[in-house]
């Protein structure tokens, strides 16, 4: 966040727009719905070594209503597609979808009458981050991706 | 009815625990009845990872349904791709080589551990004990590095293939390994100190979630749950397969069957299989692999051109240096991992590149139609998962592609006891029970 102009020592201006797309960047609240196998790599990604709270996204919250970014992990089957959708709706804008893994991008191998072949036939997604699972470093590489989404949107007030 | 009726009487109350609960890992739904905060009755509803395993087995050739054994318990996922091989291999009547043996071995063990540390971690943080899940992801975290060493993926690794493993273990391998294993080791110490002895967690492990051994009988609950209720039964002892009968190990068992022992086996069960590992890796045969007899080192992009060139004379004796992914599709690593049996095997790419008998035996069995074809009949073959044993039951018609690919998922009837081992405690028990139960969604609904 630059400052357009400076109006004297001490001083700092900024679009109100641009100062909450940073703070809003910084402070993503996931809710992270795990169903499957991607939940492995989503722990890596949240544990020690690869560390998710360097980017503001360390503490995931488990109530829809105090979640920001819904983080899809995990093949949706068609008896959980409901379930997921009551949760996206439960949660209070703005807010944001990440498809994590493959299955959720496009239903990956699974091409059978069980699985929902990509949620994004249920509800709008942001962020596609492919991978079976993906690695913990292209999780990292989707979630910047999303800060930088989250930054240059017009903000909802 | 009067107000002073009403007041009088009791009801229950229904809660629905799941399909996506804060505290709980996997979707599973838990119809549970309540009476004040006892649990009366619990019902558990399945199916909601349901990938039709079964059916993608069966549009698929005996080689294409590797990648889908990876996603059944897909935090141990080597130990399902070793026992679906080792099925199609007993239906096939082929024997794999030595050092084969050894590494399932030793990759299956190391899955093991990843498995118990991911559950012991992800149940300790249920009952509040965030520091031993990182400590414990951790130590995982030092495991995948071995298995992408190995196999080249951390998660779904596809390693097995049917009569061997895709590739032999990359140079340097036993240095690393070792290193690891102590980072492990000391982890394991972390924890043991941090929860064994703590007064909270033995408070919410001990006592709760019995399961009595007759009901572990009856309900065919094996590995470490079984063995925590105190059912001597550990496939790997009484029906060794690969190597494990030449393996020096204990069988760690429960006396109550309450979250505790369960959690105690599980810490046991990764020292031995950390021992199993350094005992697989002493024994494994098939020599040194940069051992150079004319102190020579080819690079492995040289000896594939060669190969390509078709100058593949006196190639075989030449101990080479290797990128570790490429080893398994050099002719001499592949004789190490793989039998000669040309109906089943994918001949070396040297080979499939550079002659026309190489190129025809890959194509015979990677084409339609034509592929590895196991005699008609059935057959089981049962290996120790993480969870308990894992089964294999498959069906061949005679065509290439599987009749059927039963699983007998060792969660799966830990699910149907559950109920068991919920009833009559606290409505706040069923977390730390049903974390110690390691339902893993994948292999539980297939």
């Amino acid at each position: 966040m630059a400052g357009e102009s400076g109006a004297g020592p001490g001083f700092f201006t900024s679009k109100l727009e641009r100062a909450i797309g940073w703070a809003r960047k910084y402070s993503i609240f996931q809710y992270p719905f795990v169903t499957a196998c991607c939940g492995m790599e989503y722990m890596a990604t949240a544990a020690g070594h690869y560390d998710v709270d360097r980017f503001g996204a360390g503490l995931p919250r488990f109530s829809p209503r105090q979640a920001d970014v819904l983080f899809v992990v995990g093949t949706i089957s068609h008896k959980i597609a409901p379930v997921l959708y009551r949760v996206y709706e439960q949660m209070c804008e703005p807010k944001w979808v990440v498809a994590f893994g493959v299955c959720t991008c496009t239903g990956g191998f699974y091409d059978n009458y069980a699985t929902v072949q990509g949620i994004d036939t249920i509800i709008p997604v942001d962020v596609y981050i492919p991978g079976c699972p993906p690695r913990p470093e292209a999780v990292l590489d989707g979630l910047m991706k999303l800060q930088e989404k989250i930054e240059n949107q017009k903000q909802l007030l | 009815m009067d107000a002073a009726t009403s007041a009088r009487e009791t009801r229950t109350m229904l809660v629905n625990v799941g399909p996506s609960h804060p505290a709980m890992h996997g979707v599973i739904r838990l119809v549970t009845e309540l009476e004040g905060e006892t649990v009366v009755k619990v019902e558990a509803e399945i199916g909601y990872l349901h990938r039709a395993f079964e059916k993608s087995c069966e549009n698929s050739t005996w080689t294409q349904s590797i990648p889908y054994t990876d996603r059944l318990n897909y935090v141990s996922p080597l130990i399902n791709n070793f026992g679906y091989c080792a099925a199609v291999e007993k239906l096939l009547g082929i024997e794999i080589t030595e050092r084969c043996k050894y590494i399932r071995v030793l990759m299956s063990e190391i899955s093991r551990i990843t498995d118990h540390l991911t559950c012991i971690g992800a149940s300790a943080m249920e009952v509040g004990a965030m520091t031993a899940f990182l400590y414990f992801i951790k130590a995982r975290e030092y495991l995948y590095e071995i298995v992408e060493e190995v196999t080249g993926a951390r998660l779904t690794i596809s390693y097995g293939r049917i009569g061997g493993v895709k590739a032999d273990l990359p140079q340097g391998l036993e240095e690393k390994l070792e290193t690891d294993l102590q980072k492990v080791e000391k982890e394991l110490y972390q924890v043991d100190k941090l929860l064994t002895r703590n007064r909270i967690f033995v408070d919410r492990m001990k006592d709760v979630g019995v399961l009595t051994a007759e009901d572990a009988i009856s309900y065919s609950i094996t590995g470490p749950m079984g063995r925590a209720s105190g059912i001597n039964y550990d496939v790997r002892r009484d029906f060794p397969y690969f190597v494990y009968d030449r393996m020096e190990f204990d069988v760690p068992l429960g006396e109550k069957g309450d979250n505790y022992d369960r959690y105690l086996v599980r810490m046991e069960e990764m020292r031995q299989s950390v021992r199993i590992i350094r005992q697989a890796m002493k024994q494994m045969p098939g020599g040194a692999v940069n051992v150079d007899s004319q102190g020579k080192v080819v690079q492995s992009f040289e000896l594939v051109d060669q190969a390509k060139m078709g100058r593949t004379e006196g190639l075989v004796d030449v101990v080479t240096t290797v990128d570790p992914t490429l080893e398994g599709t050099q002719r001499t690593f592949l004789k190490r991992v793989m039998p000669a049996e040309r109906r089943v095997i994918l001949p070396p790419k040297e080979d499939t590149y550079g002659n026309i008998e190489g190129l025809m035996n890959h194509f015979k069995i990677i084409m339609d139609n034509h592929g590895i074809r196991p005699p008609k009949g059935d057959t089981y073959f049962a290996v120790e998962g993480a969870n308990g044993e894992l089964g294999f039951y498959v069906v061949s018609d005679g065509k290439d592609h599987p009749y059927r690919v039963r699983v007998r998922p060792p969660c799966f009837f830990g699910m149907a006891g559950l109920h068991r081992m919920l009833e009559g405690y606290m409505v706040a028990d069923i977390v730390p029970t049903f974390g110690s139960i390691n339902m893993i969604a994948g292999e539980l609904d297939r």
